[in-house]
């Protein structure tokens, strides 16, 4: 199955989101590089609301992502509490 | 000419400090709040034993009869450190601030319902004084508590009841004037129906030990008393008057519910502990809690009249769930 990815910034806001993205995928590879970490994931990779939350302890809105998002691969599924890439229409 | 761009990536030889990733189990990135927490608390090197407590070293364990292998456990959800706790303040107190300026640009305390703000400044003002035997609490908590993790988040809380009691002030002299305030110490000092709330106040600073005194204050008084004023007593005023009150008291009431994670987590982790932190907790939150509704009982009735008993018992139930979920027996 073609990988879809998404690549973030590399800093303290996004560090949760990350462990947050390994947690819920587990066939995602981590690729770090300067200032930027990529996750590849096999097929689909999802970000999930309640995951993240947990890890920072307070509310958060899928939104926020946006602001450290670099690029990603893949049709976007999204609703309030996931965000979903995949290949699959 | 052609310029070619290269990226060359450098890993670093570690990526935390040694005794973090002890911590951890691994030489993995840390977040800011793990660095700032795990392992400061002073372990060794005490040359003398404090002459005010010679039985014990100075930053001692056994000040409570919670016992927990590892103190770090009590970690706070909120994952406040000094930067990330004054970066949140800032912002509910910008909220704060242009709530303030709303209610005094459009003269809406001018127009409030004379009849509930009397009712509104006679419950609210002596509540300053609530919040003020909570500063002093938290202080008590950090300074003979134990382990970074519970001690720095307690000091935290008792900032955030200063600045509660401040913002009670000010929500006195914007809907009256400065005798509402003598007022008020006058009614927290004499007043009978004050007197069961100040009287669980004064007993709750000569708790000897500061993890009792959390069930006191931040379990028990907070828990009954926030869901109180800021849910049921606020509701009441809205019905008579409109929003200018809740507008004034925003910072309390988005405060308690961000709190009660820390406290929820703290309360689980101590419990999950050992059976013997479970049966205290427990022992210690009957006690306190029965206490504490049976204090504000006075005042719930002082302002919302025969309805009071049904909102106390209706806040307890919530409070009770919140423990039973956290891992209680209530």
């Amino acid at each position: 199955m073609p990988n879809v990815f998404i690549a973030l910034q590399r800093n303290e806001e996004t560090r949760p989101i990350i462990d947050a993205i390994l947690m819920d995928n587990p066939g995602a590879q981590l690729d770090e590089q300067p200032a930027m970490v990529k996750i590849n994931v096999p097929g689909r990779l999802v970000v999930r609301k309640s995951t993240i939350e947990q890890e920072i302890g307070r509310d958060f809105d899928l939104q926020e992502l946006h602001v450290n998002l670099i690029t990603l691969t893949g049709n976007i599924d999204e609703s309030d509490d996931e965000f979903v890439l995949s290949w699959i229409h | 000419m052609q310029i070619d761009l290269r990226t060359v990536s450098i890993q670093p030889l570690r990526q935390t400090y040694n005794h973090i990733a002890d911590y951890l189990g691994a030489d993995k990135a840390a977040s800011r709040y793990v660095e700032a927490t795990m392992g400061v608390q002073g372990t060794t090197n005490f040359h003398y034993r404090p002459t005010w407590d010679p039985e014990r070293e100075m930053f001692d364990e056994r000040r409570t009869a919670i016992k927990m292998r590892d103190w770090y456990v009590l970690k706070d959800p909120r994952q406040y450190y000094y930067g990330s706790y004054t970066q949140a303040r800032a912002r509910m107190q910008e909220t704060a601030e242009s709530d303030f300026d709303f209610v005094e640009s459009r003269g809406l305390a001018e127009s409030y319902d004379d009849g509930a703000r009397r009712a509104a400044l006679d419950f609210y003002i002596p509540l300053r004084h609530v919040a003020w035997g909570g500063n002093l609490n938290g202080g008590y908590q950090s300074a003979y508590g134990y382990g970074t993790a519970i001690t720095q988040a307690s000091l935290y809380a008792s900032m955030d009841q200063l600045g509660i009691a401040q913002y009670l002030t000010r929500l006195g002299l914007l809907m009256g004037n400065e005798a509402e305030l003598e007022a008020g110490k006058h009614a927290w000092l004499n007043a009978p129906a004050w007197q069961p709330l100040r009287k669980y106040v004064e007993d709750s600073f000569v708790i000897k030990d500061w993890f009792e005194n959390f069930v006191a204050q931040n379990m028990a008084l907070d828990g009954l008393l926030f869901g109180l004023a800021y849910r049921e007593v606020d509701r009441k005023l809205n019905e008579r008057a409109g929003p200018t009150i809740s507008m004034l008291t925003r910072f309390p009431a988005e405060w308690f519910p961000e709190t009660s994670k820390w406290v929820d987590a703290v309360v689980k982790a101590t419990a999950a502990e050992s059976a013997e932190n479970k049966a205290q907790l427990q022992e210690w939150y009957a006690h306190w809690a029965d206490r504490a509704q049976e204090a504000l009982m006075p005042v719930a009735q002082l302002a919302l009249g025969e309805e009071a008993g049904e909102a106390l018992s209706r806040v307890r139930a919530q409070l009770d769930a919140r423990m039973a979920k956290a891992g209680l027996a209530v």
